[in-house]
């Protein structure tokens, strides 16, 4: 038998009572993208997007989105390090807790971080009283208010990943008689590498798309804390086909970025 | 459950077809013809006043359920275009009641049934030392407003022509009560809200009123739908709104009533 005869043999052997619900599924989440392509106003889209405030709200977005993943991975890849492989007991509510802004209300979020970081919060009180210093309404404060919501998504990633991978080149490594440190940097990160750049792939997406954080925690100012998204809601009040181009041009960002990193670095699907 | 659809539904229709020949819709409605549930899509900062009012319209009228919909006036207007089944609507804004009227959503002419006007919140205890409007040229405090695109923050921008400040401000918050959460919580000295807004906040900010006030006031327009599910009790709720009863309520609230 062939392969590819094996293969086909297979194939009709998959149940076609999922096949419709996977058509369906697809449909609901491919068409109302449809919708906004259909209601696009392409004639008028080069001046719409040409505007200045685009641009920089665009900017904006790109610069605060990567150096929120910058965040996220510097501080995101020892902590799914310490959940993988640590043997603290409560590891499995520290867990939970690192899971926890992947399903609080992102709103909910931005007015936990103003309650901690904001001008009277219980450090953001004395960053202001020590440095004269505020989060809130600057643009580090958008970085802030991304990375909380995008960095559960990256730990879990690597942390999937650092599960996976096999313990023993770790161990070859210290019998071998390397550090650590060493083997962490030249064994075990490279076998998770793949884990990690999806991660900040994903971490990454999730911080270009973050709304409901910023807008509570960083205000809305546009050139310092008006991203993409709060710039799509603030042009629904006005002119909805301001806000589907802006849409547009997140949804083409994202997957352009999505789809080459993709396919450069990771197996298989993310 | 189907009958009551059916009849809703031809109650509907009959009076579509009533305010169509030119009925009088602001006759009181006889008792007994109401009951159901009356939806109603209110702009945010009617929330407290409505809230009440709507236990009052449901002790007046037995076997009525009022149910709302508290919103952005812009987004709910939106959706009554896209056939939402809302029975009536009260805009914070004549802007967006006219889309709805464009639309041809509305048959009868809107009604205002309340004003509204700016006030300067500050946190309690007034850190920033804020005086009045002109503080919001000064670089120093931290100034939240209205984004432009919703209506407090158009009738800021006309208060600040009409003082000749220029504001300054830090952040332009999507709508009222998000301002005043910034304010609530101290994260900004001060910021221009609605006179209702500041009553329900309660002791946590402190009001500033400011005489330019009187020249950028909100009209606040309400209507029953024409595709209205519950068409005699939406018009009964209307009506009720201008009752002298709601009236009082709306100025405790400190609305400004015509």
């Amino acid at each position: 038998m062939t392969e590819v005869a094996r293969r086909r043999a297979v194939r009709g052997r998959r149940p076609l009572i999922l096949v419709l619900p996977a058509v369906c599924g697809l449909a609901f989440l491919i068409l109302p993208l449809v919708g906004l392509l259909l209601r696009a106003p392409w004639r008028s889209l080069p001046e719409r997007l040409s505007s200045p405030e685009v641009v920089e709200a665009l900017q904006l977005s790109l610069v605060c989105a990567t150096a929120a993943t910058v965040v996220c991975v510097v501080l995101g890849i020892p902590l799914a390090w310490l959940l993988a492989r640590g043997d603290l007991p409560g590891l499995g509510l520290v867990r939970a807790l690192v899971t926890v802004p992947l399903v609080l209300p992102p709103v909910v979020g931005g007015v936990a971080l103003l309650l901690v970081l904001g001008r009277r919060g219980i450090i953001g009180r004395h960053l202001e009283e020590w440095f004269g210093f505020s989060l809130p309404f600057t643009t580090p404060g958008v970085i802030v208010a991304e990375a909380f919501v995008a960095m559960p998504f990256l730990v879990i990633a690597v942390e999937g990943a650092l599960r996976g991978a096999d313990p023993r080149y770790e161990e070859a490594a210290a019998t071998l008689g390397a550090s650590r440190w060493l083997t962490f940097r030249r064994v075990t990160l490279p076998s998770v590498m793949p884990g990690v750049v999806a991660g900040a792939v994903l971490c990454w997406a999730r911080a270009l798309g973050e709304f409901g954080a910023t807008i509570t925690f960083a205000g809305n100012f546009p050139g310092t804390t008006t991203t993409m998204p709060l710039a799509v809601y603030m042009a629904l009040e006005t002119n909805p086909e301001d806000a589907i181009v802006l849409s547009l041009v997140l949804l083409a960002v994202s997957v352009v970025v999505l789809a080459a990193l993709r396919d450069r670095w990771t197996r298989g699907p993310m | 459950m189907i009958r009551t659809v059916r009849a809703a539904a031809l109650a509907g229709a009959l009076a579509v077809a009533a305010v169509g020949c030119g009925t009088d819709t602001t006759e009181p409605a006889v008792d007994g013809s109401i009951n159901g549930t009356v939806t109603v899509f209110a702009a945010a900062s009617l929330t407290e006043t409505f809230t009440e009012l709507g236990q009052r319209f449901e002790a007046a009228h037995p076997g009525t359920k009022v149910v709302y919909s508290f919103g952005a006036s812009s987004a709910l207007a939106e959706q009554i275009k896209q056939g939402a089944p809302a029975d009536v609507f009260a805009s914070a804004a004549p802007k967006d009641m006219q889309q709805v009227v464009d639309a041809g959503d509305i048959t009868a002419a809107p009604v205002t049934f309340v004003r509204n006007r700016l006030e300067i919140v500050v946190p309690q205890g007034n850190p920033g030392n804020i005086t009045g409007l002109a503080d919001f040229g000064e670089t120093e405090p931290k100034i939240a407003l209205c984004a432009e695109q919703v209506p407090c923050g158009a009738a800021g921008t006309a208060v600040f022509e009409v003082a000749g400040v220029d504001p300054r401000p830090d952040t332009r918050e999507a709508d009222v009560k998000a301002v005043l959460t910034k304010v609530a919580l101290g994260e900004v000295d001060a910021a221009l809200v609605y006179r209702t807004d500041v009553r329900a906040a309660g002791n946590k900010v402190e009001g500033i009123e400011f005489p330019e006030a009187d020249r950028a006031m909100t009209d606040y327009p309400v209507a029953p739908l024409a595709k209205a599910p519950n068409a005699a009790a939406a018009a009964a709720f209307v009506e009720f709104i201008g009752s002298e009863q709601a009236r009082t309520v709306f100025g405790q609230a400190g609305f400004d009533t015509p």
